[in-house]
């Protein structure tokens, strides 16, 4: 055990998700003993994330403006969205450029031993979104987990009635898994063998 | 198949330790306590994931420890497969097959096959309907590998369910019925594929159930099996679909219910195993020499399936300080079957307890060590 703010730091960078005690010691020790500018630049960039990273508007990505590079990019497809659950998974599925509409992120999924129910979920936004007509299909891309299924299931009852298609994702996706880690082909599959849950305009 | 080595990393009572098996019988021989018990339920978890004695992880892994390892080599014809797990309580098994690991620790079920014989079969018999549920559970995992996805499915899908059903206690809203309508649609989806397998085991079992009893008592009567159910499914050809779509409506016609008490009370998490001999339910009226030939039965009946569906040879057979709890009938029986079978390994406190048929490599388990009497 180290003492003082070598220690601090540790604890800290430990309480970090996927970082773990003793990997938490390897990052303190290393930004000791790098060179200045290191510890320099992360120390400005930690300061201002909070205030100078936001969540786009519209779709709730993770953006500097107020609307997302993908939401301000006339060249994508408006009449697609691609539902997710996490910022990452925005990122996940721009790394296998197989869709060119645009997203939303709902913030998680349902989860009731988490308290996480359709309320806390951007749900209420996404509809919004659907109002203007312009939005032929919604693609549920939400984890391939039991959480993620019923969150399909919820958006599909919810949607169709809208007069949009809902769709969800392939799971060629192992059942279980996290979309983040699926690489670019599996993802493409995924998007390209999608199946029609709800069809629009039957309600 | 058998299996040719063992070890054990932070395994209950035992840092470390190595062992080379032989085909045939092979004999541990230490008092209560000793830790050759361990060993054997190190075997059995590499076969089923699951541990005869305990329900938890926690209590393999030997103290202040954060992780247990085990692995075996599995002598399979003219293969050999090393398999390898990592326990760590809390969170999912990591598993490696010959040396690389599995993205699902699970793909590693079906390449050892095993069963065991314990004291605590007993319990099988004379337990809670629970302990009926897990053999029937961890006997469809070993038989079909990909059914502890779908046990693990059910399982999660339950707990956020009854989450669920306790939170939304004195506030049914609309929010709260939508959220329950989805899970109802998993619950019955994960639920109808657990109670298919069973149904479909308990049908595969009943003969050789009432045959293997017939044979280790000499009770003429027969001992019958049926999977009893809270669920009303319609005749007809079984499905899952069937099922699926039989348990939505109960879901539906007990959610009151369960709104009321704040829990699931649809699904094959309240069905039951029934053992009836003479009409009677075993438990609760047989005697104790009855309840054990049951027991057996159960056991030798898994063996059974186990042994025909194998690609790999005939399934290990572990006999854990069994025989001490057995009469003269009983201990014959299990010894004819050990007799012929590829691979035996049997604990006793002493070794009075052995049948004297049963001669092999002969271990001595001393306080977590274990040597080979040569
Ligand atoms: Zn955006």
């Amino acid at each position: 055990m180290y003492e003082g703010i070598l220690q601090d730091l540790i604890d800290e960078l430990g309480k970090l998700p996927g970082v773990g005690p003793k990997m938490a010691q390897r990052i303190a020790v290393h930004i000791l003993q790098s060179d200045p500018e290191t510890p320099k630049k992360l120390a400005e960039l930690l300061l201002i994330l909070q205030d100078r990273v936001n969540f786009c508007e519209m779709c709730g990505t993770v953006s500097e403006e107020a609307q997302c590079r993908i939401c301000r990019d006339p060249r994508r497809d408006v009449s697609q969205i691609c539902v997710v659950e996490e910022s990452k998974d925005v990122i996940a599925i721009e790394r296998s450029r197989e869709f060119n509409g645009r997203y939303h992120v709902l913030g998680g999924s349902i989860n009731p031993s988490q308290d996480i129910g359709p309320g806390q979920l951007r749900i209420k936004e996404l509809i919004t979104r659907l109002q203007d007509g312009a939005v032929q299909e919604v693609i549920i891309a939400t984890d391939p987990d039991m959480e993620g299924e019923a969150t399909s299931t919820y958006l599909a009852r919810h949607l169709g009635p809208l007069g949009v298609t809902v769709s969800r994702i392939a799971t060629g996706l192992q059942m279980g898994g996290d979309l983040e880690y699926a690489d670019e082909v599996t993802i493409g599959r995924a998007l390209s063998g999608r199946r029609i849950i709800s069809q629009g305009g039957i309600s | 198949m058998y299996v040719s080595g063992l070890s054990l990393l932070r395994f209950r009572s035992y840092d470390y330790v190595n062992i080379k098996l032989v085909p045939g019988i092979n004999v541990f021989i230490g008092t209560n306590g000793q830790g050759k018990t361990n060993l054997v339920e190190a075997l059995n978890y590499c076969a089923s994931f699951s541990s005869h004695r305990v329900s938890s992880d926690q209590p393999l892994v030997k103290q202040d420890e954060i992780n247990a390892a085990v692995q075996v080599v599995v002598e399979q014809e003219s293969r050999t497969i090393t398999l390898d797990v990592e326990i760590t309580p809390g969170k999912a098994n990591k598993a490696k097959q010959n040396g690389s690991p599995l993205p699902k620790a699970r793909e590693l079920l079906g390449i050892l096959l095993s069963v065991t014989f314990a004291p605590e079969d007993l319990m099988l018999v004379k337990g809670d309907p629970s302990e009926r549920r897990k053999f029937m559970d961890d006997s469809i995992t070993q038989l079909i590998p990909s059914y502890a996805g779908v046990r693990a499915d059910f399982e999660k899908c339950l707990k956020q369910r009854n989450a669920l059903l306790k939170s939304a206690y004195g506030k049914t809203n609309a929010d709260v019925m939508h959220t329950l309508d989805v899970w109802d649609v998993q619950l019955a989806k994960t639920g109808a594929a657990v109670m298919y397998h069973r149904l479909k085991l308990v049908e595969n079992m009943q003969g050789l159930v009432s045959d293997a009893y017939k044979n280790v008592s000499d009770d003429q009567h027969p001992l019958e099996i049926s999977y009893v159910s809270n669920l009303e499914i319609p005749e007809g050809e079984l499905s899952i679909a069937l099922i699926e779509s039989t348990m939505l409506q109960a879901l539906a016609a007990k959610r009151n219910s369960e709104l009321d008490r704040g829990v699931t009370l649809v699904g094959p998490h309240r069905d039951e195993l029934q053992l009836m001999l003479r009409n009677l339910p075993v438990r609760g009226y047989a005697s104790h020499g009855e309840s054990w030939s049951c027991a057996l039965a159960l056991k030798l009946s898994l063996y059974e399936l186990l042994k025909r569906s194998s690609r790999g040879g005939d399934p290990v057979l572990i006999l854990d300080d069994v025989f001490a709890e057995l009469d003269e009938i009983r201990r014959r029986k299990l010894v004819d079957l050990v007799k012929n079978n590829e691979q035996t390994i049997v604990t006793a406190a002493v070794a009075q307890d052995v049948p004297v048929e049963l001669e092999g490599a002969l271990f001595n388990v001393v306080d977590g060590t274990v040597t080979k009497v040569e």
